[in-house]
């Protein structure tokens, strides 16, 4: 199949190379469509005023946060089961695109808490505490990466964290939720969930798909970065880097 | 295989047995940690009595989690762990054993101290057999668990902290149900909930645990 060819580091790097600019500029689009969308064009809710503008950044950042962590670990995995140096790779750039949305998410939720909770930080509120699990679990594998110094050997260190870290997230946030119905949580306003309208719908969709292309792209010219790094004595790395310097 | 099982556990028991200092650090720790507490917080007996559920379990994961380093770390450098991967029992039943090991090691000594914090703290005569058997289906988790981070950290430099920053956040549902399930026995609520969750994590890591450690060492061995 095709899709082995870019299991090799040099064929992979160059099709990063191509798909960089087209993720690029989807960003910048759906970007400016969403935010404009969502700034100028939506209502604003009859309950939560303009405050409900932050969901536009906040519920986009928190799904690719666990979607990140769960590409991180599938693809740790897909590295640990076929030996493949780009898979691992992949999981290595994602971290860092993942533990920054998840920051996001954080400041924004508290943001939006502020207002309509009348607290920044609401411990009974599941999906809140279990994002701050989340990031804590994204630095651990950042920290394990970053301390072991053979890359091999932090690669499947690393993915085998990351597959534990997915089995026991929703356990995590599960607890936290069975947790939050014990403890009677102190009234925090409840939003209901009306359906929701197009107006407020694409720009959410928008944002949410400009956060995908963004994290493909980042991903990307990280990875790019990552197989020169390991691959620089490797001729094609060479040549490439000699390419560079003196363009004939 | 069954025999080899028994001789890790007699092996790390003796072997802790002539150096105490192993199994007396983290205990100590615990009881620091618990009388720390009320010096930060106040002797309101009210207050105490609240919180004493949450002091007590964060003190047994931080007591558990101050030994995890250690667990594999003198076999790894004298060279047992290597003789571990060639020995022609599965790994997974030796990494068991180990870590059976510790639990009687830290997690028993850590169960049957606690009766006596737990009064420093003005809980509840009544809510002690219910700590000891919140702790009793906890502590093997926290072994399990902190195995995987001890592990995979093997001859990693500042592994000491690393192990907490990889193992704390995993040990989260485990004091969410030891802690809820106290608090509940206090109160008079239901605990059957909270202990088969405990239960079920016990199973859940004893089951699965093993293979990401086995999976774990080899890496570090490599």
């Amino acid at each position: 199949m095709f899709i082995y060819k870019y299991a090799a580091p040099r064929n992979f790097y160059r099709l990063a190379g191509f798909l960089v600019p087209v993720f690029a500029v989807l960003t910048v689009v759906l970007l400016a469509v969403g935010l404009y969308m969502g700034f100028f064009v939506s209502p604003p809710d009859y309950e939560q005023g303009e405050t409900v503008r932050i969901m536009f950044i906040h519920v986009p950042a928190a799904w690719m946060s666990m979607f990140i962590y769960a590409v991180m670990a599938t693809s740790g995995a897909a590295g640990l089961i076929w030996k493949t140096k780009i898979a691992h790779i992949f999981a290595a750039a994602s971290a860092p695109v993942g533990t920054v949305f998840t920051v996001i998410a954080l400041i924004t939720g508290s943001l939006w808490g502020a207002p309509m909770w009348g607290t920044w930080w609401e411990w009974t509120d599941a999906r809140l505490t279990s994002e701050l699990f989340l990031l804590f679990l994204f630095f651990g594998y950042m920290a394990l990466r970053a301390s072991i110094d053979d890359p091999r050997r932090a690669d499947r260190a690393a993915a085998i964290l990351a597959v534990v870290g997915i089995v026991d997230l929703p356990i995590i946030h599960f607890s936290v939720e069975w947790w939050n119905t014990l403890h009677q949580p102190a009234s925090v306003g409840k939003i209901g969930r009306p359906s929701i309208h197009s107006s407020m719908l694409i720009p959410l969709l928008s944002m949410a798909l400009a956060f995908n292309t963004y994290f493909l792209a980042s991903v990307l010219i990280r990875a790019r970065t990552i197989i020169l790094t390991r691959e620089y004595n490797k001729r094609w790395v060479t040549e490439l880097l000699n390419r560079r310097r003196n363009p004939s | 295989m069954f025999a080899a099982f028994l001789n890790i556990i007699k092996r790390d028991v003796t072997i802790a047995l002539r150096r105490r200092g192993d199994i007396l650090v983290p205990l100590m720790f615990f009881a620091i940690v618990v009388a720390l507490f009320p010096l930060g917080v106040g002797p309101e007996t009210t207050l105490l009595k609240t919180i004493a559920p949450g002091i007590l379990w964060v003190a047994a994961l931080l007591a558990t989690m101050l030994s995890i380093g250690r667990m594999f770390r003198d076999d790894y450098q004298d060279g047992t762990l290597e003789q571990w991967l060639l020995a022609p029992q599965p790994l997974v039943v030796l990494v068991l054993a180990k870590i059976c090991a510790h639990w009687i090691l830290t997690g028993l000594p850590l169960i049957l101290v606690s009766p006596i914090l737990a009064i420093q703290l003005h809980l509840p005569l009544s809510a002690i057999p219910m700590l000891m058997l919140t702790l009793l289906l906890g502590t093997p988790i926290l072994s399990f668990l902190g195995a995987i981070g001890s592990a995979l950290t093997l001859g990693v430099r500042g592994s000491g902290v690393l192990v907490s920053l990889l193992v704390l956040p995993l040990y989260t549902p485990v004091l969410i149900f030891g802690a809820s399930a106290l608090t509940a026995s206090i109160v008079g609520d239901p605990v059957a909930g909270h202990l088969y969750l405990l239960a079920a994590g016990v199973v859940m890591v004893l089951t699965l645990a093993p293979w990401a450690i086995a999976g774990a060492l080899r890496v570090s061995l490599d």
